[in-house]
């Protein structure tokens, strides 16, 4: 008899063991999951039109609490770390910016995990950063 | 004859002095025929700056415990049975040593992501049969050793193509640390992918479109999406995340 010792959940979401790209690839999931939520919510939000002015007027307060700020910034976050690291992704899966395939020498150090590719995570994180301050200076008119 | 490497008096007395460092090694226990739950067994065990994970295993195998399971061969990172996860991390048990993990306690559990046999040993035939599944030969209509036929020459440069992924043992650790593997059993996974890959990059195949074929589905090429964990852990250098998007040039038409 044997046991599956398939990780599932629990491993497939753990980020701290294998490097920035692990964390990446754990950002994008959450990201894109958010900005789905995010997507319906706001399907649902501007469907108040339907409503008339004064329905519409009453979601559009929601936003204007704390709450809703945060809210708002998570989600500029979330689109502008998912759009770097989605340009980032694309470019790597159609197989540029690794350089060529050749002999491997010890210590081995894999392209694929080269300088290029964890730059542009740490500047899509970055960005993501800096826009969600500038999101939060408008919001708050600072 | 001359030493080539003559030993100093002081290397001989530290040769021979007893180590004084030690560490303890948790293993897991667990028998899916007999057991209910996994436990943690405790050893002391002293190690020199040359002590591998598995030397300290086989330690506690030969005068503590003999009913450990754990299986290896080659003990110097050829032949790829001795994968499991050491403190956390999936790794080569003979091709780690205690010195460099930098921890008092090191736990050896089995691998992840595959089918448990007992203690430390997993099963590998869901993994060999996708590595056969993907056809890890080269495929072509006439053969070097049928009659008139001479050698398929290779450029240096066209070896340089593949030859980083044809160092690939079988080990199972890039299946092991693969987040997608984690929740899908039927994926091909990156050891499978970057087979694929060296074949496909091999001037002498002509297989590429039946591979292609084979894994260009959602449990195939497309499951991928480049976390780079099973470049992080392959003790070979054969970087299966570099193979994998690679092969998908082929898929979107970049690479030819
Ligand atoms: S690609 Fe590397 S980690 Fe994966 S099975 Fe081959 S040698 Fe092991
Ligand atoms: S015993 Fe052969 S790879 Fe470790």
């Amino acid at each position: 008899m044997e046991k599956d010792r398939k990780e599932g959940i629990k491993g497939m979401a753990n980020p701290g063991r294998y490097g920035i790209e692990r964390v990446a690839y754990w950002l994008m999931r959450i990201t894109g999951l958010g900005l789905l939520v995010y997507f319906i919510g706001h399907i649902y939000e501007t469907s108040s039109l339907l409503d008339g002015k004064a329905a519409w007027n009453s979601m559009l307060e929601l936003t204007q609490t704390t709450e809703g700020h945060i809210f708002l910034a998570l989600v500029i976050g979330m689109c502008v770390f998912h759009t770097g690291n989605g340009i980032r992704l694309m470019i790597a899966e159609a197989g540029f910016g690794f350089g060529k395939a050749r002999r491997p020498d010890y210590p081995y150090t894999p392209s694929s995990l080269n300088m290029k590719n964890k730059l542009c995570i740490y500047v899509s994180i970055g960005l993501a950063a800096l826009a969600m301050m500038y999101g939060l200076g408008v919001m708050y008119d600072v | 004859m001359a030493a080539i490497f003559p030993v100093s008096s002081q290397e001989k007395h530290e040769k021979t002095k007893p180590s004084t460092k030690s560490i303890t090694l948790r293993i897991s226990k667990f028998n899916p025929g007999k057991d209910h739950a996994t436990t943690f067994l405790e050893f002391p065990v002293s190690y020199e700056k040359w002590t591998t994970v598995l030397d300290a295993i086989l330690e506690v195998k030969n005068y503590h415990d003999h009913s450990i399971g754990v299986r290896y061969s080659c003990r110097q990172a050829m032949c790829g049975s001795c994968g499991m996860i050491i403190n956390g991390k999936p790794k080569l048990a003979c091709f780690t040593k205690i010195s460099e993990l930098d921890s008092d306690v090191v736990t050896v559990e089995p691998m992840n992501n595959f089918p448990l046999i007992r203690d430390l040993v997993v099963g590998f035939e869901r993994m060999f049969s996708t590595h056969k599944r993907i056809k890890p030969y080269i495929i072509r209509e006439d053969s070097e050793i049928s009659s008139g036929a001479k050698e398929f020459l290779q450029t240096p440069e066209d070896v340089e193509k593949y030859i980083q992924f044809s160092g690939c043992i079988k080990c199972g650790l890039c299946n092991s640390a693969c987040p997608t593997m984690a929740v899908d059993s039927t994926f091909i996974g990156p050891q499978g992918l970057a087979q694929a890959y060296r074949y496909i990059a091999d001037n002498r195949d002509q297989g590429k479109d039946e591979r292609l074929r084979i894994i260009d589905e959602r449990h195939g090429i497309w499951g991928c999406h480049f976390a780079g964990s099973c470049s992080q852990v392959c003790p070979k250098g054969v970087d299966p995340a570099m193979g994998i998007q690679l092969l998908r040039g082929y898929l979107l038409g970049y690479r030819k």
